[in-house]
């Protein structure tokens, strides 16, 4: 129907043809009987007219934003049909981070879990281990026995979790956005996270520290000390970001107004988190439906109007600010609960394994093992089978949903009375959030498709699982 | 309490009186902590029964499948006796009414709702309410999916208004309903209550209508429990698989597809696969 | 390989391998292959506190036909395979590739269907870096091993040789479950020379 040459004759011609441009590499101009569409109107309507002329997609390219692209948050497939600068239709291919971890758990024992759980959304690895925790709990029947101290510990490596990962969120759609100066702040204020972090699991990430009644070991001597001291530093920090990004115009240009998703939308496709809050509605499942001991904790649900990626990015800002006040007030709490447990006293389930610094760096605590090799073969034959075989849970199945920094990340836990878990699915807010991307891409322009994405933050890790 | 299951054949206007109160047969005097269970009826409970009386059957635990043997004693040569073990695997079965906190009211909503909206009975969509560890799950018969999860969402006393996904559950020991498609519901409006429907389809047939009409964030959820599962959505706009390449045969997260590991080589041995090892269960 | 089929041998060879090793250990660009959480220590290592800058690395470079080092950071799905392959084949010689934490040195903790057990299945493996995950320290370690391996590799004749000589031994080395074991259980009891773990 439309009579447009694609410049290709340009370059299959070895001889330039007298009308059509000599130099290859330079802007074509077609005559106007063999080039542009000619529409021939003879009466009519002019809107059909224009109708049709829009239909026509003279250059409709499809373009593949592959799984290996620095601006895709992770191995995120985006295929997108562009017209010109304009994106008609956007869809997201996922599934290349697929780990099968939830059918690897069903030959872990229910405490091992733990270990593959908190890999998924790799940036916030204590909320998954968390939720997975809680369904355990639930279907273990001992959530109210579940020592406060443990509770505490857990909504102080959950706040955390959280600044760490908004600070990863705002470093790499800086990045993205290209600001790197925005990224060696927001990881420098990461470091000194994952440095409280390593101090009190061990590890830095990934760390396998909640476990199903409690916490594996308590927080070392001078750690409430060492976070006080972080949290100044990171107030300060996450200031400096607040000064790079607030009231950047730059900034404000690419983000204001992109990636629109109002409640209405929010609703539709099931969206949690920040993505929600920007459009007015205050839902926290820390608020409506807390857990570990919230509803005690003072803090504000962040909210936001505007329903677009810079107000996504500043309630970002304001939940880590919170985040930090939470912080402080379990620090006060750990200094009030000193000593006290941090696993489940039924010793038929609790991990039995004290750790301290051993003679060959770390391992059991010598007071721990001289009781279990020299004085009681009891301790040990339970110390040894609880660790190898586990504790055996009741069937039945539970559903715990925690607010991680995404949304909603919610663990559905089957067991079958074994000491396996029969099914466990993670909800990952990042999977359901990530739906959204057509409908908040499609219309825009190939930039703001990464700013959109940016700013629903999809751990790709998550969302394949 | 009667042994045949008292057969309700829908919203046929049921007199009054003739109904047996089932508080009488089911709650026994000791336990019940209902002062006046009369008052925890719903005022229209005349017009529509969702207060039924459950056999001895459906109060039975429900059996999904058996563990046999102990410490892998069903390899080699078992001295140790635990290889005789059988256990079964009881899930809870049906509660009896009331269920307590808010789940009378959702599910005596959800009966009237289906009635308001010319669905089916709700006897007939809902085939067990199970009410375990403070959560409560409605078992939906698979071709009434839609009508329910359509009144959850809607009616002003529910509003459902989240499906936080789907997920597939295989269990080979339970024949003829082998693939559970699990659904948690949030109703934001009404503090972040929560809801389980719960559906079960054979291996031999595993087609389960799509919400995705009712909530569309399930088109992803729908997605993976097809690749995961093999469980068909009937009205799914794209059925395709999401996690694994296109082209991959089988369903991975069934219980009858192998875990797919490899032996590990160490120096001095090898170490086999998770599901190829002594399990402990 | 056009410059390499022309160069001499002998020790003349051996003072221009030591040059162009020289050169090319300089400001290697790895490619941005990060996958899942090793990814993101990677992304660390590129941050001011550990800061790869100071070997050049710091300009990931996101078109592979720019970069020279791949560093496969996190787990290789089956979706992904052909996707790591593809970037691989599109990387431009010489090229060299670190396969970051277990899940690309060998499958990790993920033995299971959905994960390739070891990126080497797919891409040849320079440098290995065990980890879950490697601390960035780890991966600047790895790197500096990749820089000593880039300065002592060689050139010309002496690739080829060098080349059949790892082939031969590798095709006369013993499987691993066949060698003998690292750690001799027995070693500790009764033996007076064992390591005493408890002191």
């Amino acid at each position: 129907m439309t009579t447009h040459d694609h410049d290709t004759t340009v370059f299959a011609s070895p001889e330039p043809d007298a009308d059509d441009v000599a130099d290859a590499y330079g802007a074509s101009v077609h005559d106007d009987v063999e080039g542009a569409p000619v529409f021939n109107v003879s009466g009519g309507d002019w809107n059909d007219l224009v109708d049709e002329a829009t239909a026509l997609h003279e250059e409709r390219i499809v373009v593949n934003m592959g799984p290996q692209h620095p601006s895709t948050h992770g191995v995120l497939r985006l295929i997108l049909e562009l017209d010109g600068e304009t994106v008609t239709e956007a869809r997201a291919g996922i599934g290349y981070l697929h780990t099968g971890i939830e059918k690897n758990m069903e030959f872990r024992t229910w405490v091992q879990g733990v270990t593959f759980c908190t890999r998924m959304d790799y940036l916030t690895p204590m909320f998954q281990e968390t939720a997975y925790c809680l369904a355990v709990e639930k279907l273990l029947g001992i959530t109210d026995q579940v020592p406060e101290r443990a509770s505490i510990i857990r909504v102080l490596m959950m706040e955390l979790t959280r600044v760490n990962s908004h600070l990863v969120c705002l470093g790499t759609g800086g990045m993205e956005l290209g600001a790197t100066t925005v990224m060696t702040v927001g990881f420098r204020e990461r470091e000194r996270i994952l440095r409280v972090f390593e101090a009190v699991t061990g590890l830095r990430m990934n760390n396998a520290y909640i476990r199903p009644g409690g916490v594996s070991q308590d927080v070392p001597h001078g750690a409430v000390d060492m976070v006080r001291e972080v949290v100044t530093e990171l107030r300060r920090g996450i200031h400096e970001l607040e000064l790079l990004l607030n009231e950047n115009p730059l900034l404000k240009g690419r983000t204001v107004g992109v990636g629109f998703m109002d409640l209405t939308g929010c609703m539709a496709l099931g969206m949690t988190g920040p993505v929600l809050r920007a459009t007015g509605l205050p839902h926290d499942l820390r608020k409506s439906a807390p857990y570990c001991g919230y509803e005690t904790y003072e803090f504000d649900v962040i909210t936001r109007t505007g329903c677009d990626a810079y107000d996504r990015l500043r309630i970002r800002i304001d939940e880590m600010y919170q985040s930090l006040r939470i912080v402080e007030q379990t620090l006060d709490r750990l200094q009030r609960t000193e000593g006290q447990p941090v696993m489940v006293e039924d010793k038929k389930i609790a991990w039995p394994a004290q750790l301290a610094i051993g003679g060959d760096g770390q391992g059991n605590s010598l007071d721990h093992i001289r009781e279990i090799m020299g004085s009681s073969m009891e301790s040990l034959i339970h110390h040894f089978k609880l660790v190898t075989e586990g504790f055996r849970v009741p069937p039945g199945q539970a559903y715990a949903a925690v607010e991680s920094a995404k949304g909603e990340l919610g663990c559905h836990a089957v067991s079958d009375g074994g000491t396996r878990p029969y099914r466990a699915h993670f909800r990952d807010p990042s999977f359901n959030n990530l739906q959204a991307v057509a409908s908040m891409c499609e219309g825009g322009q190939v930039a703001d498709v990464i700013v959109a994405v940016a700013s629903l933050d999809p751990v790709m890790g998550g969302v394949d699982r | 309490m009667s042994d045949e299951k008292k057969t309700d054949t829908g919203p046929e206007l049921e007199d009054a009186d003739v109904q047996a109160i089932p508080d009488k047969e089911i709650d026994t005097p000791e336990t019940s902590t209902v002062d006046d269970p009369d008052a925890l009826r719903p005022a229209h409970s005349a017009n529509i029964s969702t207060w039924r009386e459950l056999s001895a059957d459906e109060r039975e635990p429900v059996l999904a499948g058996e563990r046999r043997g102990m410490f892998g004693a069903t390899r080699g040569q078992d001295t140790s006796g635990y290889g005789g073990l059988v256990t079964p695997t009881l899930f809870p079965g049906a509660s009896p009414r009331p269920y307590g906190s808010y789940f009378d009211e959702v599910a005596d909503r959800l009966g009237t709702a289906l009635t308001e909206a010319d669905g089916p009975a709700y006897h007939d969509a809902v085939e067990k309410v199970v009410v375990d560890r403070g959560e409560l799950t409605l078992f939906v018969r698979r071709e009434h999916l839609v009508p329910v999860a359509r009144a959850m969402r809607d009616v002003p006393e529910l509003r459902f208004e989240m499906c936080s996904g789907v997920s597939g559950v295989h269990y080979p020991g339970e024949p003829g309903r082998e693939l559970h498609a699990v659904y948690h519901l949030l109703s934001i409006t009404h503090g972040s209550r929560r809801v389980r429907l719960e559906v079960a389809a054979p291996d031999a047939d595993p087609h389960i209508p799509s919400i995705v009409a009712v909530y569309p964030s399930n088109d992803w959820h729908e997605r993976e429990t097809w690749d995961m599962f093999g469980i068909i959505f009937d009205g799914h706009p794209a059925l395709t698989r999401i996690l694994m390449p296109d082209d991959w045969p089988g369903h991975p997260q069934r219980k009858d597809y192998p875990l797919g590991g490899i032996p590990v080589e160490y120096k001095g041995g090898t170490v086999p696969p998770p599901d190829q090892r002594r399990a402990y269960t | 390989m056009g410059l390499e089929e022309k160069l001499p041998a002998g020790f003349v060879l051996t003072t221009v391998e030591n040059v162009v090793g020289y050169m090319r250990k300089a400001s290697i660009w790895p490619a941005t292959f990060g996958l899942a959480c090793c990814a993101i220590e990677m992304m660390a290592v590129g941050t001011p506190d550990y800061d790869i800058a100071r070997f050049g690395m710091e300009r990931f470079s996101a078109t592979p036909r720019q970069a020279d080092l791949m560093i496969v950071a996190g787990r290789v799905s089956q979706k992904m395979a052909p996707v790591v392959r593809q970037v691989y084949d599109q990387m431009p010689n010489p090229k060299w590739v670190i396969s970051m934490g277990v899940c690309a040195s060998s499958g990790g903790m993920f033995n299971n269907y959905a994960i390739v057990q070891g990126v080497d299945h797919i891409i040849p493996v320079d440098i290995y870096l065990p980890g879950c995950p490697p601390r960035p320290e780890m991966l600047l370690n790895a790197i500096i091993e990749l820089h000593k391996q880039i300065q002592g590799s060689k050139l010309g004749v002496n690739r080829v040789a060098a080349a059949r000589a790892a082939e031969e031994a590798a095709m006369a080395a013993t499987p691993t479950s066949l060698m003998a074991p690292t750690h001799d259980h027995l070693a500790h009891l009764g033996a007076p020379t064992g390591k005493n773990l408890l002191a």
